[in-house]
């Protein structure tokens, strides 16, 4: 097909571009990991910050991302490198999914286990760390599943302002009204939105509290 | 039990408790001396189960205060409080993803023991409540309902605290099996003399493993009996509950 043929004439720019595009994706994800399992754990033992926080990711989630690069776009130190942007902007869509999946995972611990384990004199640090973290991973896994999917399809859009990524191919295409070129950027992208959701999927199925 | 018997291990004095503008226990007074074994009895929703969470201070007492050994709970370090009370209840406080080693020794292994004196423990208590030693790798999930609840006395015996709460321990657990753990439980408290508060509903139960009864109704304590005078007592309460027995 002249798809295939497109991409494997031009496969040094295609790995390079799936690289840039793997880049931006795992950096976002990590920092969302980093600041969204914190807030998670939060909310799920003081209720009362639940909407604020959960409302505040939510809203963020609504904003179309083309118009979400455009507002930082003016940010000091940000809107130096597209790249930059492009994480941060990844970074606060992930947040949703993880901090909704911690919260729920937590919540989601059998009480009777929590109590167990209160009633055995646990501190609340060894509660968290040994029996609801741990309860709770498959969930958490899952909401970090479904924020890598999101964010590989959205990094898409980060060639807009120029941070790379499969996207060049599909901008460029578009530009050039050329098929074979959008799909260059397009398969790539789907299939590794794919492995990740297995890849996650797996380990997930693995660490599966019986 | 003589007012001028020892200072007892744990007493109630005067407990209110209330959860929103709902009366759970009203004025109880008691006291469960060492060694014996204090049955709480009364129906669902009669403050069973509230009474035990007051000892090792799940819950607190809106008026009153709850002793042990001596000591309110309200000013004890809560986290020691629990460590040096053996909690059982129904099955499913064992930990899912935790083997039947681990949740055995989890108070003593946070408690900083050496690991070595940990597995020794493991494998004593096991034996102690009549599991054999391999298994403890299982996971909860691979025991049967009556080795969930071997296990989950085992673990409370762990770090050899004085005081033991039991909160319906063998309610799930099929009539022979049952019958089985309440025997083992009597040769065991034979043998450790534990100081025992045992909560359930049923009659049966209550008269062949308490030392002394506390009958309870609506948040009230109704009367304290052995079983002996349980069963001959004309109090109302005590004879409806011996009438049903009899007609079972």
């Amino acid at each position: 097909m002249n798809v295939f043929r497109f991409i494997f004439h031009n496969h040094e720019q295609v790995l390079e571009l799936t690289l840039e595009h793997l880049w931006l994706v795992g950096i976002s994800t990590l920092f969302a990991v980093l600041i969204g399992l914190p807030l998670g754990i939060v909310i799920a033992r003081r209720p009362r910050l639940n909407k604020l926080i959960l409302g505040g990711a939510n809203i963020i989630q609504t904003i179309p991302s083309l118009a979400l690069f455009g507002f930082l776009l003016p940010m000091p130190w940000l809107g130096q490198r597209a790249d930059r942007l492009a994480i941060l902007a990844l970074t606060l869509y992930a947040l949703l999914p993880i901090i909704r999946n911690t919260y729920t995972g937590i919540r989601g611990v059998d009480p009777a286990v929590v109590e167990a384990g209160l009633g055995m004199g646990l501190t609340d640090s060894q509660l968290l760390l040994q029996v609801q973290l741990p309860l709770a991973l498959s969930v958490i896994l899952s909401g970090v599943r479904v924020a890598l999917v999101i964010s590989i399809g959205l990094a898409t859009i980060a060639a807009a302002i120029g941070a790379g990524g499969l996207g060049e191919f599909i901008f460029r295409g578009l530009a050039m009204v050329d098929d074979r070129v959008i799909l260059a950027g397009a398969i790539p992208a789907a299939v590794l939105a794919l492995v990740a959701d297995l890849g996650v999927g797996w380990i997930e199925r693995r660490l599966q509290p019986r | 039990m003589h007012p001028s018997s020892p200072r007892p291990v744990i007493e109630f004095r005067d407990v209110y408790y209330r959860v929103g503008s709902v009366q759970v226990l009203l004025g109880l007074n008691l006291q469960v001396q060492s060694g014996e074994t204090l049955v709480l009895l009364g129906r669902s929703g009669s403050g069973k189960t509230t009474t035990l969470k007051l000892v090792n201070r799940l819950l607190s007492p809106t008026a009153g205060e709850v002793r042990v050994n001596g000591t309110p709970t309200a000013e004890a370090d809560v986290i020691q409080l629990r460590r040096s009370i053996g909690w059982v209840i129904q099955e499913v406080g064992l930990f899912p993803h935790f083997t039947v080693e681990r949740n055995i020794g989890l108070v003593p292994t946070i408690a900083g023991w050496p690991a070595p004196r940990i597995r020794a423990r493991v494998e004593e208590l096991l034996c102690l409540v009549g599991l054999s030693p391999d298994l403890a790798t299982r996971f909860p999930h691979q025991l049967s309902g009556g080795q969930r609840q071997r296990v989950g006395v085992a673990r409370a015996l762990a770090a050899d605290p004085e005081i033991l709460l039991m909160d319906e321990p063998f309610g799930a657990l099929d009539p022979l099996t049952r019958d089985e753990l309440q025997r083992e439980f009597l040769s065991l408290q034979k043998a450790l003399h534990k100081t025992v508060v045992f909560v359930t509903h049923d009659l049966r139960e209550a008269l062949r493993l308490g030392t002394r009864i506390a009958l309870m109704e609506a948040g009230r304590l109704i009367t304290v009996l052995t079983p002996q005078e349980f069963l001959r007592s004309t109090d109302p309460w005590v004879a409806a509950y011996v009438r049903f027995l009899e007609m079972a």
